[in-house]
């Protein structure tokens, strides 16, 4: 992971040159390895939800769908999407886009189960 | 120019860089970019809400119309498009280690992972057509409306995601090409690793979209 810490620093001698401006430039690439493991536990998780629909049609195939989707979902945005990487902002920023939509979907839901 | 490209190392293109010292802001543009993928966000969100409100109307009906879908080919583009993410990854992260060359690879890669997808989602969609559901098609017109709702929302929702796979491809094309005339560079990459941002996106809505319609049965 720190491999390229050196020729990181090396290639970007304007990542210093103007303070903030470059410093996610700075950031040592993510190993490969790291990525390839993201890659096949999403697969992974994958086939868990497909097998669930598959063995337990119904509510636990869909119960199942309804867990592991979502730590698909955080996989790739902390690791393919870098947002582990990044600083806390982007992390706080994402979860008020959601939280958002998750308020929009509540209110329709408290709309429609009292029509 | 094009010289530039394959095999010198950071360090031939840094003096470069340091002489320019050219003004940008790659935290600021990146935080742009994130705004601009919460309006995706909340694009395909809104949907999402139309399909939770219908299947909470219609359940049995939706359960009935997904048995018609074919759940080989919806999980088949679900890896194709989980590996794509990967290439794309690894296309960055070779950029950002000064590999230009195996850096396009993982975009050429990449780009064909999405050829694969449309490819079949071309044939589900023909198979769909071919027996008449189709948005206007007669089948799908003579469907009890849940059933009905259901394909709607299957091919507004997959066309349009469909439609953000074509713009990923055209956008890796042209950024394929910024790399070959090196304005996309080892010390100069965030918009290559913005179309991996974007990439993901797409990536993480199709996620979603597999659990919704293939897997409700």
């Amino acid at each position: 992971m720190h491999d390229s810490h050196t020729t990181g620093g090396h290639a970007q001698p304007a990542a210093h040159g103007d303070g903030h401006a470059g410093d996610h430039a700075a950031h040592a690439p993510v190993a490969t390895g790291t990525f390839v493991m993201v890659w096949v536990a999403l697969l992974a998780l994958t086939m868990v939800t497909v097998a669930a629909s598959v063995w337990f049609p119904g509510k636990v195939g869909i119960g199942v769908a309804m867990v592991v989707t979502p730590i698909k979902a955080a996989l790739i945005l902390m690791w393919f999407m870098h947002l582990k990487y990044e600083t806390a902002v982007f992390r706080v920023m994402f979860l008020s886009a959601i939280m958002i939509l998750a308020l929009v979907m509540g209110l329709t839901f408290f709309d429609y189960s009292f029509r | 120019m094009h010289a530039e490209g394959g095999t010198l190392g950071a360090a031939a293109v840094s003096p470069a860089a340091a002489a320019h010292h050219e003004h940008r802001d790659d935290i600021g543009s990146k935080t742009g970019m994130w705004l601009f993928l919460f309006t995706e966000l909340l694009l395909f969100g809104g949907l999402f809400i139309i399909y939770a409100v219908y299947r909470h109307k219609y359940g049995t009906e939706f359960h009935e119309a997904a048995h018609e879908l074919n759940k080989a080919m919806g999980v088949t583009n679900t890896f194709v498009l989980l590996t794509s993410s990967l290439t794309m990854v690894l296309a960055v992260g070779a950029l950002q280690r000064a590999r230009v060359a195996e850096s396009l690879r993982w975009l050429g890669a990449t780009f064909g992972l999405a050829c694969c997808f449309l490819v079949i989602k071309f044939l589900e969609w023909s198979a769909k057509h071919h027996h008449g559901i189709w948005p206007g098609g007669e089948h799908l017109h003579a469907m009890p409306p849940g059933e009905g709702m259901f394909f709607n929302l299957y091919f507004m929702m997959t066309g349009l995601h469909g439609i953000h796979v074509l713009v990923g491809m055209g956008v890796m094309g042209s950024i394929a090409a910024r790399i070959r005339s090196g304005h996309v560079s080892p010390s100069r990459y965030a918009a290559l690793e913005f179309t991996g941002l974007y990439w993901h996106l797409v990536d993480l809505v199709w996620i979603f979209l597999l659990p919704l319609f293939y897997l409700t049965n």
